[in-house]
């Protein structure tokens, strides 16, 4: 049961504000908004997406920038209220095309609908898309999605690449085509999040891998879908410790450790054949997430080393080698790395003929910053720095500096192997053959090497 | 339909200066009211759109109320919606024109479309006016009834807000039990959890007043109930699942096999996406297994894997609810999750409120054969640009070398941070160099050797200079220098801003003295001299009485100051375990994310629903235990401890929970169980009937039946009273003028030994049998406990202390009682209680 509802901006400005049961003063906003800027003195820590103030619990997630907010006097599930704040942020998304300020601002009064059908008196009523078509009279002022930051992982297909059709997922629920026809399209996303920390000598500590089925569907008339995965799937790894990478090496079977389905998924022969049957619901959802810590390939190798070059300077090499088929491209790749505390300045040199890269000395947090627009399967990059200090370094270098850390994005890719074999729509006439639209993507969660 | 002049409107969307806006809108509305110009109602859309983006940002709009309500007659669902959110917002502050909203607002709860019926309701309810309940009880009737299911969720709901505005109307109008009756029947299923809310709810509100309310609160977790929703929870929506959950964890099945079969029920629940119904699940079954020790160990090693997924899957806010979830499982049972440590590993993106969560983790979870791996990771983690962080790793690194077997991989890497030469990593270090050698002096031929190259220069923290500090005066006949180290620190004395430092320069140099007498003589007197001379009363203090006991004796001195040490073998725990087994009964709710027990940090009124019925053995239990053991809650909460209390008394009688839940259904005990029930409803005449009733209710729906004559062989010598009452202060006092009446010891069954995990355990068993617990406290194998009972209809008390011990299975007893002459009896009651726990 929550007591208040809002969303505010960066700044701190309410765009929408929404009191369910006014057992809360009116100014939470700003009491809410004081603290999480102000969490602690030196500005360095994050506030918790829960707190109390006098009483008063504030929950809030992060979404575009924009801070989604509930408060309640009650003790109750933050689990609930969390997820709730973020199935509120997908529907409203869901409704507008793009979540964002602007379209926030120009919709609200369809959000006020949304959010009115949304929760009753502090209790949530639902927050299907397809049940709040029914209640939603207001159309979206769509907004230009061009100039917006992304939502969600899915969102990286609307970055220049042509092979996606880019309006895909930034269309309204509520919105036709020109023509008054709706096009009957479905989207299946593999969306894979990596986490691999490398030792010091280069050989792999930990690695895991959080994946999400998402799906939206823009189909009419609700039909069934199965959606078949690999036959040789399986889960859960019976006994021993989950880190036993001897187990699974070889055998070519994708071992997932856990997952959970979106419940409109039924698993009725799941067991059989690793098929799953749902009715999609309209909207963008997750028909399943899954985890794995069976060993992969990592998609990158780094190296890196850190040496000292006479007084008061060293020089850093980190050596980046992308491991993957050449017919594949990552991009958005950005690496950094901290330097020592004591570094002043930092020259930098790229290989000859490096194209589409920068580099970067953040002076203000002591980080070396190395830019690269794309990486293509199969080839390397190096690059050197030399850095001056301001002072003696006493102890181990290698203490002071790094670790480095690496984000980037790999369309059409992913490393679990984990597939969709078909995607089955129950046809509802011969003529009938929607788009679909299956596709995949790596991103790194957090990649390290240590040094 | 879009607006044409939208566009314009955002450019500045936020921040006009407020009047004259407001009364250009005022105006503007004015001249639309009256009109039926075609397109008016687009301009008014307009208009509606201006003034709730004002509402938005906190502008005050309540002027144009009467205006609005003009323009509301409108056929326009849209600007009804609006109008309607608008008139919402402001009647409570405009209760004289809400009046005029009644009337259009009553003509739409009759409209043919579903959709403005129940709009309308829902508006009407949200007046929040109290002269206006009178025209709210009609709508909402013919709602409750309407043929449409929107408009029986909205009048659902209304019902709860009407009972919020005004209690009475809401009664007498007899809305509470046309509730249940759709509750009960209706068949969607979203109607259904909206009238369980506002149930419970409104039945927890009356129950302090009304028995009926009361009985009907129980009866929400009897059995029928319960698996008329547990039959349907899939149809349910995920929230609805949530709320049906909940309270399914305060249902108390009758025997293993119903467990099993609600498990067995909702074990796909487990695979849901959605975190809060995981979560809820997980309470489920975590509660429903309590007094089931190999099973509940089970249920950890199910839960595990889901849990782990959602903190992979969901946004760093899900994630971080659900870690803190499985933060408090992991320290109730370390050992379940010590090959999954490599989970809780940090990420270096990750915030520092779960960094630091996975470092209790890691700490917990280390153990013979993990450990190694988790001090390397650790390690790496003080060399982090996160300096809190790095803190504590390092912290960490020394609270797993406290806890370890094998130190001497550790202390290793303790001694390495000495010498990374950061100063928060030193000062770090030598704190947890000093816990060590005060755990482990046998150490300190290594440790010294280090310790003794830090030059004090380096150390300015405060807490690191007094571990310095301390280890200077306790070794200072192995480092050769620490008489000139502690003369030049004198020295330095008005320097010295921290009195902590003061205090422990003061008995360093003591110390030393007794050891090196001639290097510090010289030393010491400089050093009582500034004490006495401090204006700390501390040091002073201790400077002056340091001074005097030289005077009188040194050698007494000596053994005063510093005597032969034992090594400190555990350090207290900062948590008391009653507050952690309140936290754990708190699962899946705020609690668990701030570490707090829930009357920390909500007031009385919002409490949750059924919140001090279901809990109320423990709860009231773990109030008192706070006053005997840690005192340092007492202070805080003083006043709401005593109105828990009070409630508990209320509420005891009406609910007979604790014994419900301890009865031991074998057959060969059953007669036993149906005879305390009998004792208790014989012992309380007042409360007799009702107690009665509910436990009759339940016993006949177990099939159990009640033996009409109590069983005459053995008959019990002596009456307790079930609502036996008696605060911690007047406990206290009796135990201690009262001489120990009898003191035995008792063996334990090795199943009373097997649940015994938690004292809860314990507790809620004794409390089945009249007895009560006062305080408790300890961890396997040892646990204290302080119990009390009344004499049936007589001020007459008994005191136990009971001391038991897991390992060997016995039990300490000592008993003290007003009356002397039926402590025997009583003493053959409390042993015969206690034979009983934890058979199944």
């Amino acid at each position: 049961m929550i007591s208040q509802f809002f969303v505010l901006s960066q700044r701190g400005d309410n765009i929408v504000f929404r009191d369910y049961r006014s057992e809360v003063a009116k100014g939470s906003a700003e009491i809410f908004f004081r603290k999480v800027k102000f969490w602690k003195e030196d500005g360095q820590e994050e506030a918790p997406p829960v707190f109390n103030v006098d009483g008063v619990n504030y929950f809030h997630v992060k979404v575009v920038g924009l801070l989604f907010v509930a408060t309640t006097r009650v003790n109750v599930s933050p689990s609930l209220v969390l997820e709730l704040l973020q199935r509120i942020a997908r529907v409203i998304k869901d409704y507008l095309g793009v979540l964002s300020e602007d379209s926030l601002r120009k919709n609200f009064v369809l959000v006020y609908e949304l959010l009115d059908e949304v929760i009753d008196f502090g209790y949530v009523q639902t927050t299907s898309t397809e049940v709040l078509k029914s209640y939603v009279f207001n159309e979206p002022i769509v907004v230009d999605a061009a100039r917006l930051q992304p939502l969600g992982p899915a969102a990286i297909f609307m970055q220049g690449t042509k092979r996606m059709p880019g309006t895909a997922v930034t269309k309204s629920v509520l919105a036709n085509e020109p023509g008054g026809r709706k096009r009957e399209e479905i989207f299946v996303d593999i969306i894979e999040k990596i986490s691999v920390t490398f030792s010091s000598s280069g050989y792999i500590l930990t690695s895991e891998i959080d994946g999400t089925i998402q799906m939206k569907s823009y189909l009419s008339g609700n039909p069934e879908i199965r959606l078949a995965l690999n036959e040789d799937l399986s889960i859960g790894r019976g006994g021993g410790s989950i880190y036993d990478y001897r187990s699974s090496s070889g055998s070519g079977a994708v071992i997932l450790d856990d997952c959970n389905f979106h419940e409109s998924v039924r698993l009725d022969s799941f067991d059989m054949d690793r098929t799953l049957a749902l009715v999609p619901p309209d909207g963008e959802f997750p028909v399943m997430n899954y985890r794995m810590t069976q060993e992969f390939k990592p998609p990158f190798r780094i190296n890196c080393l850190i040496e000292e070059a006479g007084q008061l300077k060293a020089e850093v090499i980190i050596k980046v080698r992308a491991e993957f088929p050449s017919n594949i491209t990552a991009n958005t790749v950005v690496v950094q790395m901290p330097l020592p505390k004591y570094t002043t300045r930092a020259s930098f040199e790229l290989e000859p003929g490096a194209v589409g890269q920068r580099t970067d000395f953040k002076e203000a947090n002591k980080k070396l910053e190395w830019g690269l627009k794309k990486i293509v399967g199969g080839s390397e990059h190096t690059l050197r720095a030399k850095l001056t200090f301001s002072q003696e370094s006493h102890a181990n270098i290698t203490k002071e500096a790094g670790p480095v850390s690496m984000t980037f994005t790999i369309p059409m890719f992913n490393v679990s192997r984990l597939q969709v074999k078909y995607l089955q729509i129950a046809k509802k006439s011969s003529s009938y053959n929607p788009y679909r639209w299956v596709r995949y993507v790596t991103q790194a969660n957090s990649y390290v090497a240590r040094i | 339909m879009a607006p044409p002049a939208q566009s314009q409107r955002s450019q500045s969307p936020s921040q006009p200066s407020g009047k004259s806006e407001v009364s250009d809108l005022k105006l503007q509305l004015r001249q639309l009211a009256g009109s039926r110009a075609p397109g008016v109602d687009d301009s008014k859309r307009e208009l509606f759109k201006k003034v709730i983006s004002y509402m938005t940002i906190g502008i005050d709009v309540s002027s144009l109320f009467g205006e609005m309500v003009m323009c509301s007659a409108t056929s326009d669902i849209v600007l009804k919606k609006m109008c309607y959110l608008y008139v919402g917002n402001y009647a409570k502050v405009n209760p004289d024109l809400a009046l005029l909203t009644i009337n259009f607002l009553q003509r739409d709860c009759h409209d043919e479309d579903p959709m403005i019926r129940g709009l309308a309701l829902r508006s009407l309810c949200s007046l929040r006016v109290a002269n206006l309940v009178e025209y709210l009880v009609g709508p909402l009737g013919s709602g409750l009834k309407d043929s449409n299911s929107y408009v029986r969720t909205v009048a659902v709901v209304g019902v709860l807000k009407l009972y919020h505005i005004s209690a009475s109307t809401c009664v007498d109008a007899d809305f509470p039990s046309t509730l249940k009756h759709l509750m009960l029947n209706d068949p969607d299923t979203q109607i259904v959890a909206n009238c369980l809310s506002a149930l419970e709810e409104i039945w927890s509100a009356e129950a302090s007043t009304s028995e009926e309310a009361a009985r009907e609160r129980e009866a929400l977790i009897s059995k029928p109930f319960i698996y008329y929703l547990l039959n349907r929870i899939k149809e349910f929506s995920e929230w609805a699942q949530c709320l049906v959950l909940e309270l399914v964890t305060k249902y108390v099945p009758s025997d293993s096999s119903e467990i099993f079969d609600i498990m067995n029920l909702l074990e796909d629940r487990l695979q849901h996406a959605n975190g809060a119904v995981v979560l809820a699940t997980v309470k489920v079954f975590l509660q429903l297994t309590l007094s089931m020790t190999d099973v509940h160990q089970q249920v950890y090693e199910r839960i595990k894997a889901p849990l782990l997924t959602l903190v992979s899957s969901g946004s760093p806010e899900q994630s971080y609810a659900v870690l803190s979830h499985l933060h408090l499982l992991v320290m109730r049972a370390p050992y379940v999750f010590s090959s999954d440590y490599k989970h809780f590993y940090c990420q270096y993106n990750e915030p520092s409120y779960v960094k630091r969560l996975k470092l209790e983790m890691l700490t917990a979870v280390a153990n013979e054969s993990n450990t190694y791996e988790i001090v390397t990771e650790l390690c790496e983690y003080a060399a982090n640009v996160d300096i809190p962080i790095a803190r504590e790793s390092i912290r960490a690194v020394g609270k797993i070398a406290l806890q370890q077997y094998d130190v001497n991989a550790i202390v290793d890497r303790l001694l390495q941070f000495l010498e990374m030469e950061k100063d928060y990593v030193t000062a770090e270090a030598l704190v947890l160099v000093k816990d060590l050698l005060r755990k482990y002096p046998q150490w300190s031929h290594d440790c010294i050797a280090v310790v003794g190259n830090i030059s004090s220069k380096n150390v300015q923290e405060p807490k690191a200079k007094a571990a310095l500090i301390w280890m200077l005066g306790e070794y200072s006949q192995d480092m050769q220098d620490a008489p000139y180290i502690l003369e030049s620190l004198v020295e330095n004395w008005d320097e010295e801003h921290s009195a902590e430092v003061r205090l422990h320069l003061l008995t360093a140099v003591m110390k030393c003295f007794f050891k090196r007498p001639p290097e510090t003589q010289s030393a010491l007197g400089a050093a009582l001299a500034a004490g006495i001379g401090d204006f700390h009363q501390d040091v002073h203090d201790r400077a002056l009485f340091y001074y005097r006991i030289l005077r009188y004796n040194v050698s007494v001195a000596e053994r005063v100051v510093n005597p032969p040490k034992q090594a400190v073998s555990v350090f207290a725990d900062t948590q008391s375990s009653e507050i952690k087994d309140r936290i754990f009964d708190e699962f899946n709710s705020l609690s668990v994310l701030y570490q707090k027990s829930s009357y920390m940090f909500t007031d009385k009124e919002h409490r949750g629903p059924l919140e001090f019925a279901d809990e109320l053995g423990n709860l009231s239990i773990g109030e008192a235990a706070h006053n005997v053991i840690s005192s340092q809650r007492v202070e805080e909460n003083d006043k709401d401890l005593l109105l828990t209390t009070a409630e508990k008394e209320e509420t005891r009688g009406s609910s007979n929970n604790g014994s419900v839940y301890a009865v031991p259904y074998d057959s060969s005990t059953s007669v036993f169980a149906s005879q305390t029930q009998i004792e208790s409803a014989i012992s309380n005449p007042t409360t007799a009937g009702h107690s009665q009733h509910a436990s009759f209710g339940i016993d006949d729906l177990l099939g159990l039946g009640m033996p009409a004559v109590p069983d005459v062989a053995s008959p019990p010598q002596l009456k307790l009273n079930t609502k036996a009452a008696l605060d911690p202060n007047a406990f206290q006092q009796k135990w201690r003028q009262l001489p120990v009446a009898l003191s035995q010891e008792l063996s334990l069954s090795p199943q009373a030994v097997a649940s015994l995990t938690v004292p809860q355990a314990l507790l809620r068993h004794m409390q089945s049998h009249s007895i009560h617990c006062i305080a408790s406290g300890g961890q396997s194998p040892n646990f204290k406990f302080f119990f009390f009972a009344q004499k049936y209809e007589e001020p007459s008390n008994y005191l136990v202390e009971c001391i038991i011990n897991t390992t060997s299975a016995k039990a300490q007893v000592k008993i003290k009682a007003d009356d002397q002459r039926t402590s025997q009896a009583f003493s053959s009651l409390f042993e015969l209680a206690l034979s009983k726990f934890g058979t199944p």
